[in-house]
């Protein structure tokens, strides 16, 4: 059975990839033929369809498996964006950490004090407007004044994006149970904290998840734009503000670092469906 | 005071009680009014009325998950606050309302745990009351694995791992079938004559509350009154007790009273 469904994945992405390929070929050959325009018509293509601003997706993968010179060494692309990225997935790791640590934090105390909820929510809201642009300079500037490193800096960043989905689907995850397992709890004189421990985080794990899975993507989003605005040294960040600034005479770099953001991302989301999966199988469990 | 208060050793007293929902709102609701009642121990006693005539308040002001306000509840010569503090009292409500994320054992250690004992003797506890309930091979299935009336049996199973002195039961078997629930029914006789422990069973059945009781109090509505206590000398309980003439008599006698209840109201 898992080995069916692991094939069908593979299959399933296999095709998605063929599929994205086929049509970023296409849309470039439409653009080849009709000189930049809709078929049969004058009007422009959304995007120009020539070799800087879309490279061949051919050109995009060779690209991948070149060597790269990297200071005093020489290696394969792929090598070097795997290091650069090890560097943003441990910033996106310690953001991510952080961030369920507030999060969970803000839901347990607004799930205790209704005033609490009712003072928080709205700024937790609002938190999420500020552009992430002007804050990053702000965090990492004043992370390093304190002396921190800058890794921390940048995972604050993750965690600014982190802490908000977690703070808002774990309070409603904590406040899901039925008020029949609250009486129940009652019954048993159950202290706050064992109603806490026992019924509500149990309950909220259904709604955390996918608050999980979203933040997992938002850490490395939060790592990487921490990365480029204060330009660190290393991290795909870094890599991407490199390609960018040669972007006009080497496209296909630029393309390999944002396949690598989005290879990272997908590693991040697996792990967290993992974790899923081991925490909520036994309750999974159908009619046998 | 009401002569109901003053034996010693009665395992529930409610003395004058009355219970108004948001007192001094427009929407004030008087859900009991008057309500005197004494339940000794071992004694299975049903609350049975129209809905809407506070019979679940009651049990809920008996189980300190209310407070009643006016009068008093005692439970074995004890607040309701402190018996509930004191484990006093096992709850079943007409939901079995088990944890889907805990097999069918941890269910029934659920309170074991949380009143710290050791896993030796939660182990030890929820082998005997998995037989009591007689679920032994079930252990290890989770709760949406089991049919309705299983699940049931789980929680009851649950409500007395702790060995409470007072069984509050909220229309237990109401989400059941006729069958599963008469059978159930049989099942909670057995476990009531195994473990002497005193019930107050809230339902809407008469033919349930003639069967399972030794007093059926009849509640009339808005506010709450007790209208009647009707007393039942059925003996030792069987399938045919539900052909036997005292049965019918029981049932008929209810079945008045109810009548008579809904005409005032």
């Amino acid at each position: 059975m898992a080995t069916t469904r692991a094939l069908r994945t593979a299959a399933t992405v296999a095709v998605a990839i063929i599929g994205l390929v086929a049509l970023w070929e296409g849309y470039k050959w439409v653009g080849d033929q009709t000189g930049g325009t809709w078929p049969g018509t004058t009007i422009d293509l959304p995007v120009m369809a020539n070799d800087i601003t879309m490279p061949h997706a051919g050109d995009i993968a060779a690209e991948l498996f070149d060597d790269i010179r990297a200071g005093r060494e020489t290696l394969p692309m792929t090598l070097y964006l795997a290091k650069k990225a090890a560097v943003t997935f441990l910033e996106a790791a310690i953001g991510f950490t952080l961030g369920l640590v507030v999060g969970m934090g803000l839901a347990i105390v607004m799930l205790r004090w209704r005033f609490a909820e009712r003072g928080l929510l709205p700024w937790i809201n609002v938190s999420q407007t500020v552009p992430l642009i002007a804050l990053a300079p702000i965090v990492v500037t004043w992370a390093r004044l304190q002396g921190y490193p800058d890794m921390f800096g940048i995972a604050l960043i993750g965690t600014y994006l982190t802490f908000f989905p977690i703070a808002v689907s774990g309070l409603r995850g904590l406040q899901s149970p039925d008020v029949d397992h609250v009486e129940l709890m009652r019954s048993y004189a159950a202290p706050w904290w064992a109603t806490l421990v026992k019924l509500r985080l149990p309950a909220a794990r259904p709604y955390l998840f996918p608050a999980f899975k979203l933040a997992g993507t938002l850490s490395v989003v939060g790592a990487i734009v921490g990365e480029i605005s204060i330009g660190t040294k290393t991290g795909l960040g870094r890599a991407i503000l490199d390609f960018a600034q040669r972007y006009a005479v080497w496209p296909e770099r630029l393309y390999a670092s944002v396949i690598a953001a989005a290879a990272l991302g997908l590693f991040v989301f697996g792990l967290v469906n993992s974790a899923e999966w081991l925490v909520m199988r036994r309750s999974r469990e159908v009619v046998g | 005071m009401s002569e109901t208060s003053i034996s010693a050793d009665s395992a529930v007293v409610v003395d004058g009680v009355d219970k108004t929902f948001k007192v001094g709102e427009l929407d004030e609701v008087r859900a009991l009014s008057g309500i005197d009642l004494t339940v000794t121990p071992g004694e299975f006693v049903s609350l049975i009325g129209p809905s809407g005539c506070g019979k679940s308040t009651l049990l809920r002001l008996i189980g300190d998950l209310l407070e009643p306000t006016s009068g008093a509840v005692s439970v074995f010569s004890k607040s309701a606050h402190q018996a509930r503090l004191d484990q006093d009292y096992g709850m079943v409500f007409q939901h079995p309302g088990l944890f889907d994320w805990r097999n069918v054992k941890a269910n029934i250690e659920l309170p074991l745990e949380l009143h710290d004992w050791s896993k030796t003797d939660r182990a030890a506890r929820s082998t005997a009351m998995l037989e009591l309930v007689r679920l032994e091979e079930f252990e290890s299935a989770y709760p949406r694995q089991l049919s309705g009336g299983m699940q049931q049996r789980v929680s009851i199973a649950r409500a007395l791992s702790f060995e409470p002195r007072l069984l509050l039961m909220d229309e237990p078997f109401g989400a059941l079938d006729e069958m599963t629930r008469e059978h159930m029914q049989g099942e909670l006789l057995r476990i009531w004559a195994e473990t002497k422990t005193t019930v107050v069973f809230v339902t809407h059945s008469i033919p349930e509350a003639a069967f399972l009781s030794n007093r059926v109090v009849v509640l009339s509505p808005r506010p709450g009154r007790i209208s009647s206590v009707i007393d039942v000398n059925l003996g030792d309980r069987t399938d045919e007790t539900r052909e036997d003439p005292e049965f019918f008599r029981v049932a008929t006698e209810v079945r008045e009273a109810l009548r008579a209840v809904e005409d005032q109201g």
